[in-house]
């Protein structure tokens, strides 16, 4: 994309600077991005997990016991509960991002954004909703 | 009200140092004074040899772009009174190469601009005796947002990732597309589609959203970004599930 400027001896000596090592810290948004792209961790950890969980039920009611057991660890519990504070994050982000994505429109008019933010908001909620149901 | 107020002007004069120094003015504080007018004082006043741009005074050129204590500003549009009894720090926007003092140095920004066709592309122009391209008002709606940029690079200074990664197109520029690929009376959104849909294109940007925060003219390129994201994530998908032809 970029070209290499062409350096001439009018202008031989424009000043670069690199951003500090430390930009992150500069401003929230910055902070909130940075906590983004390093908390991918724990939702790669959140997708290991689940599939620790189908491998343990596949292998019978033993295998499952054993993982209900390492789950209940403490250091697996808040691990656990890190990841959820980290995939609730993420969902926030995705759910607030979701209405400059989608531009809908029904017939000539365009619905509004938060009528799109709320639409998944509520969606998650009737989800949640709903696995809540079939484990209680 | 103080009927001073301090100003740290960033320098860098090649000739003389290798580095920036900041130089401070005492310039006279008015209820309505911008930031330039500051500038203004200091270029007529005190001291010829501050270079900066500018041009409009009105928030419509886009030259006058800095960074005021910290955040990307048009400085014709910044109050000194903003930032109480001051000092008010001024230095050149962040994320470009800096020339002299407050100038940066903007050919990789206008490189990258062209890159994205910024213009009506048709297929086929029409003859003049068939009138107009008509548009309704629903249809101008559809980009107008976008049509307000005033490439004054606010969003590229404020912009992590390009400063990090200079090959990243940038805000604006995709914000720029999006003017036109919305467009009614455009033809061009797939010769635009290979340069906004590679790595350094749309992809680059990681929703860090501060360039919507800091446009003066209320684009929202980050949004631009994200729905050019989905276009360009089903044009992807369709050219692997419909034959070319078919499309």
């Amino acid at each position: 994309m970029s070209e290499r400027t062409a350096y001439s001896e009018y202008h031989p000596r424009w000043l670069r600077r690199r951003p500090s090592t430390y930009w992150w810290l500069e401003r929230r948004a910055y902070l909130a991005f940075i906590t983004r792209e390093l908390s991918s961790i724990f939702i790669a950890w959140f997708v290991v997990y689940l599939l620790l969980l189908v491998r343990a039920v596949s292998q019978g009611d033993a295998s499952y016991h054993q993982f209900l057991v390492w789950s209940r660890h403490p250091v697996v519990l808040v691990l656990n509960v890190v990841t959820l504070l980290f995939v609730v994050f993420h969902a926030v982000t995705w759910f607030n991002l979701a209405p400059k994505a989608m531009v809908v429109h029904l017939g000539r008019k365009r619905l509004p954004a938060a009528l799109i933010s709320a639409s998944n908001y509520g969606a998650w909620v009737v989800v949640t909703a709903f696995v809540l149901w079939l484990m209680l | 009200m103080a009927d001073k107020i301090t100003m740290q002007v960033t320098r860098y004069r090649p000739e003389e140092e290798s580095g920036v120094t900041v130089q401070e003015y005492e310039v006279p504080f008015t209820k309505d004074w911008v930031v330039l007018d500051g500038l203004n004082y200091i270029k007529d006043r005190l001291d010829g040899s501050l270079s900066y741009r500018w041009s409009c005074r009105m928030g419509v050129c886009g030259s006058c772009g800095m960074t005021v204590n910290g955040e990307p500003k048009l400085t014709c549009e910044t109050f000194l009174s903003e930032y109480g009894a001051g000092p008010v720090r001024v230095e050149p926007l962040r994320n470009f190469p800096v020339i002299r003092d407050l100038v940066v140095e903007i050919g990789d920004f206008m490189r990258k601009l062209v890159a994205v066709k910024p213009w009506i592309i048709r297929d086929q122009e029409k003859p003049l005796s068939e009138g107009e391209y008509l548009q309704t008002p629903d249809e101008l709606d559809e980009y107008r947002q976008y049509s307000m940029c005033i490439n004054c690079m606010l969003c590229y200074s404020a912009c992590p990732i390009y400063g990090l990664e200079p090959g990243f197109i940038g805000p604006a520029a995709i914000a720029l597309a999006q003017r036109y690929n919305l467009d009614s009376r455009d033809q061009g959104s797939d010769e635009r589609l290979d340069v906004l849909s590679e790595h350094d294109g749309i992809w680059g940007c990681t929703f860090v959203g501060e360039c919507t925060e800091v446009c003066p003219k209320h684009v929202d390129p980050a949004g631009a970004i994200q729905r050019y994201k989905l276009t360009a994530a089903l044009e992807n998908l369709k050219s692997f599930v419909i034959p070319k032809s078919a499309r």
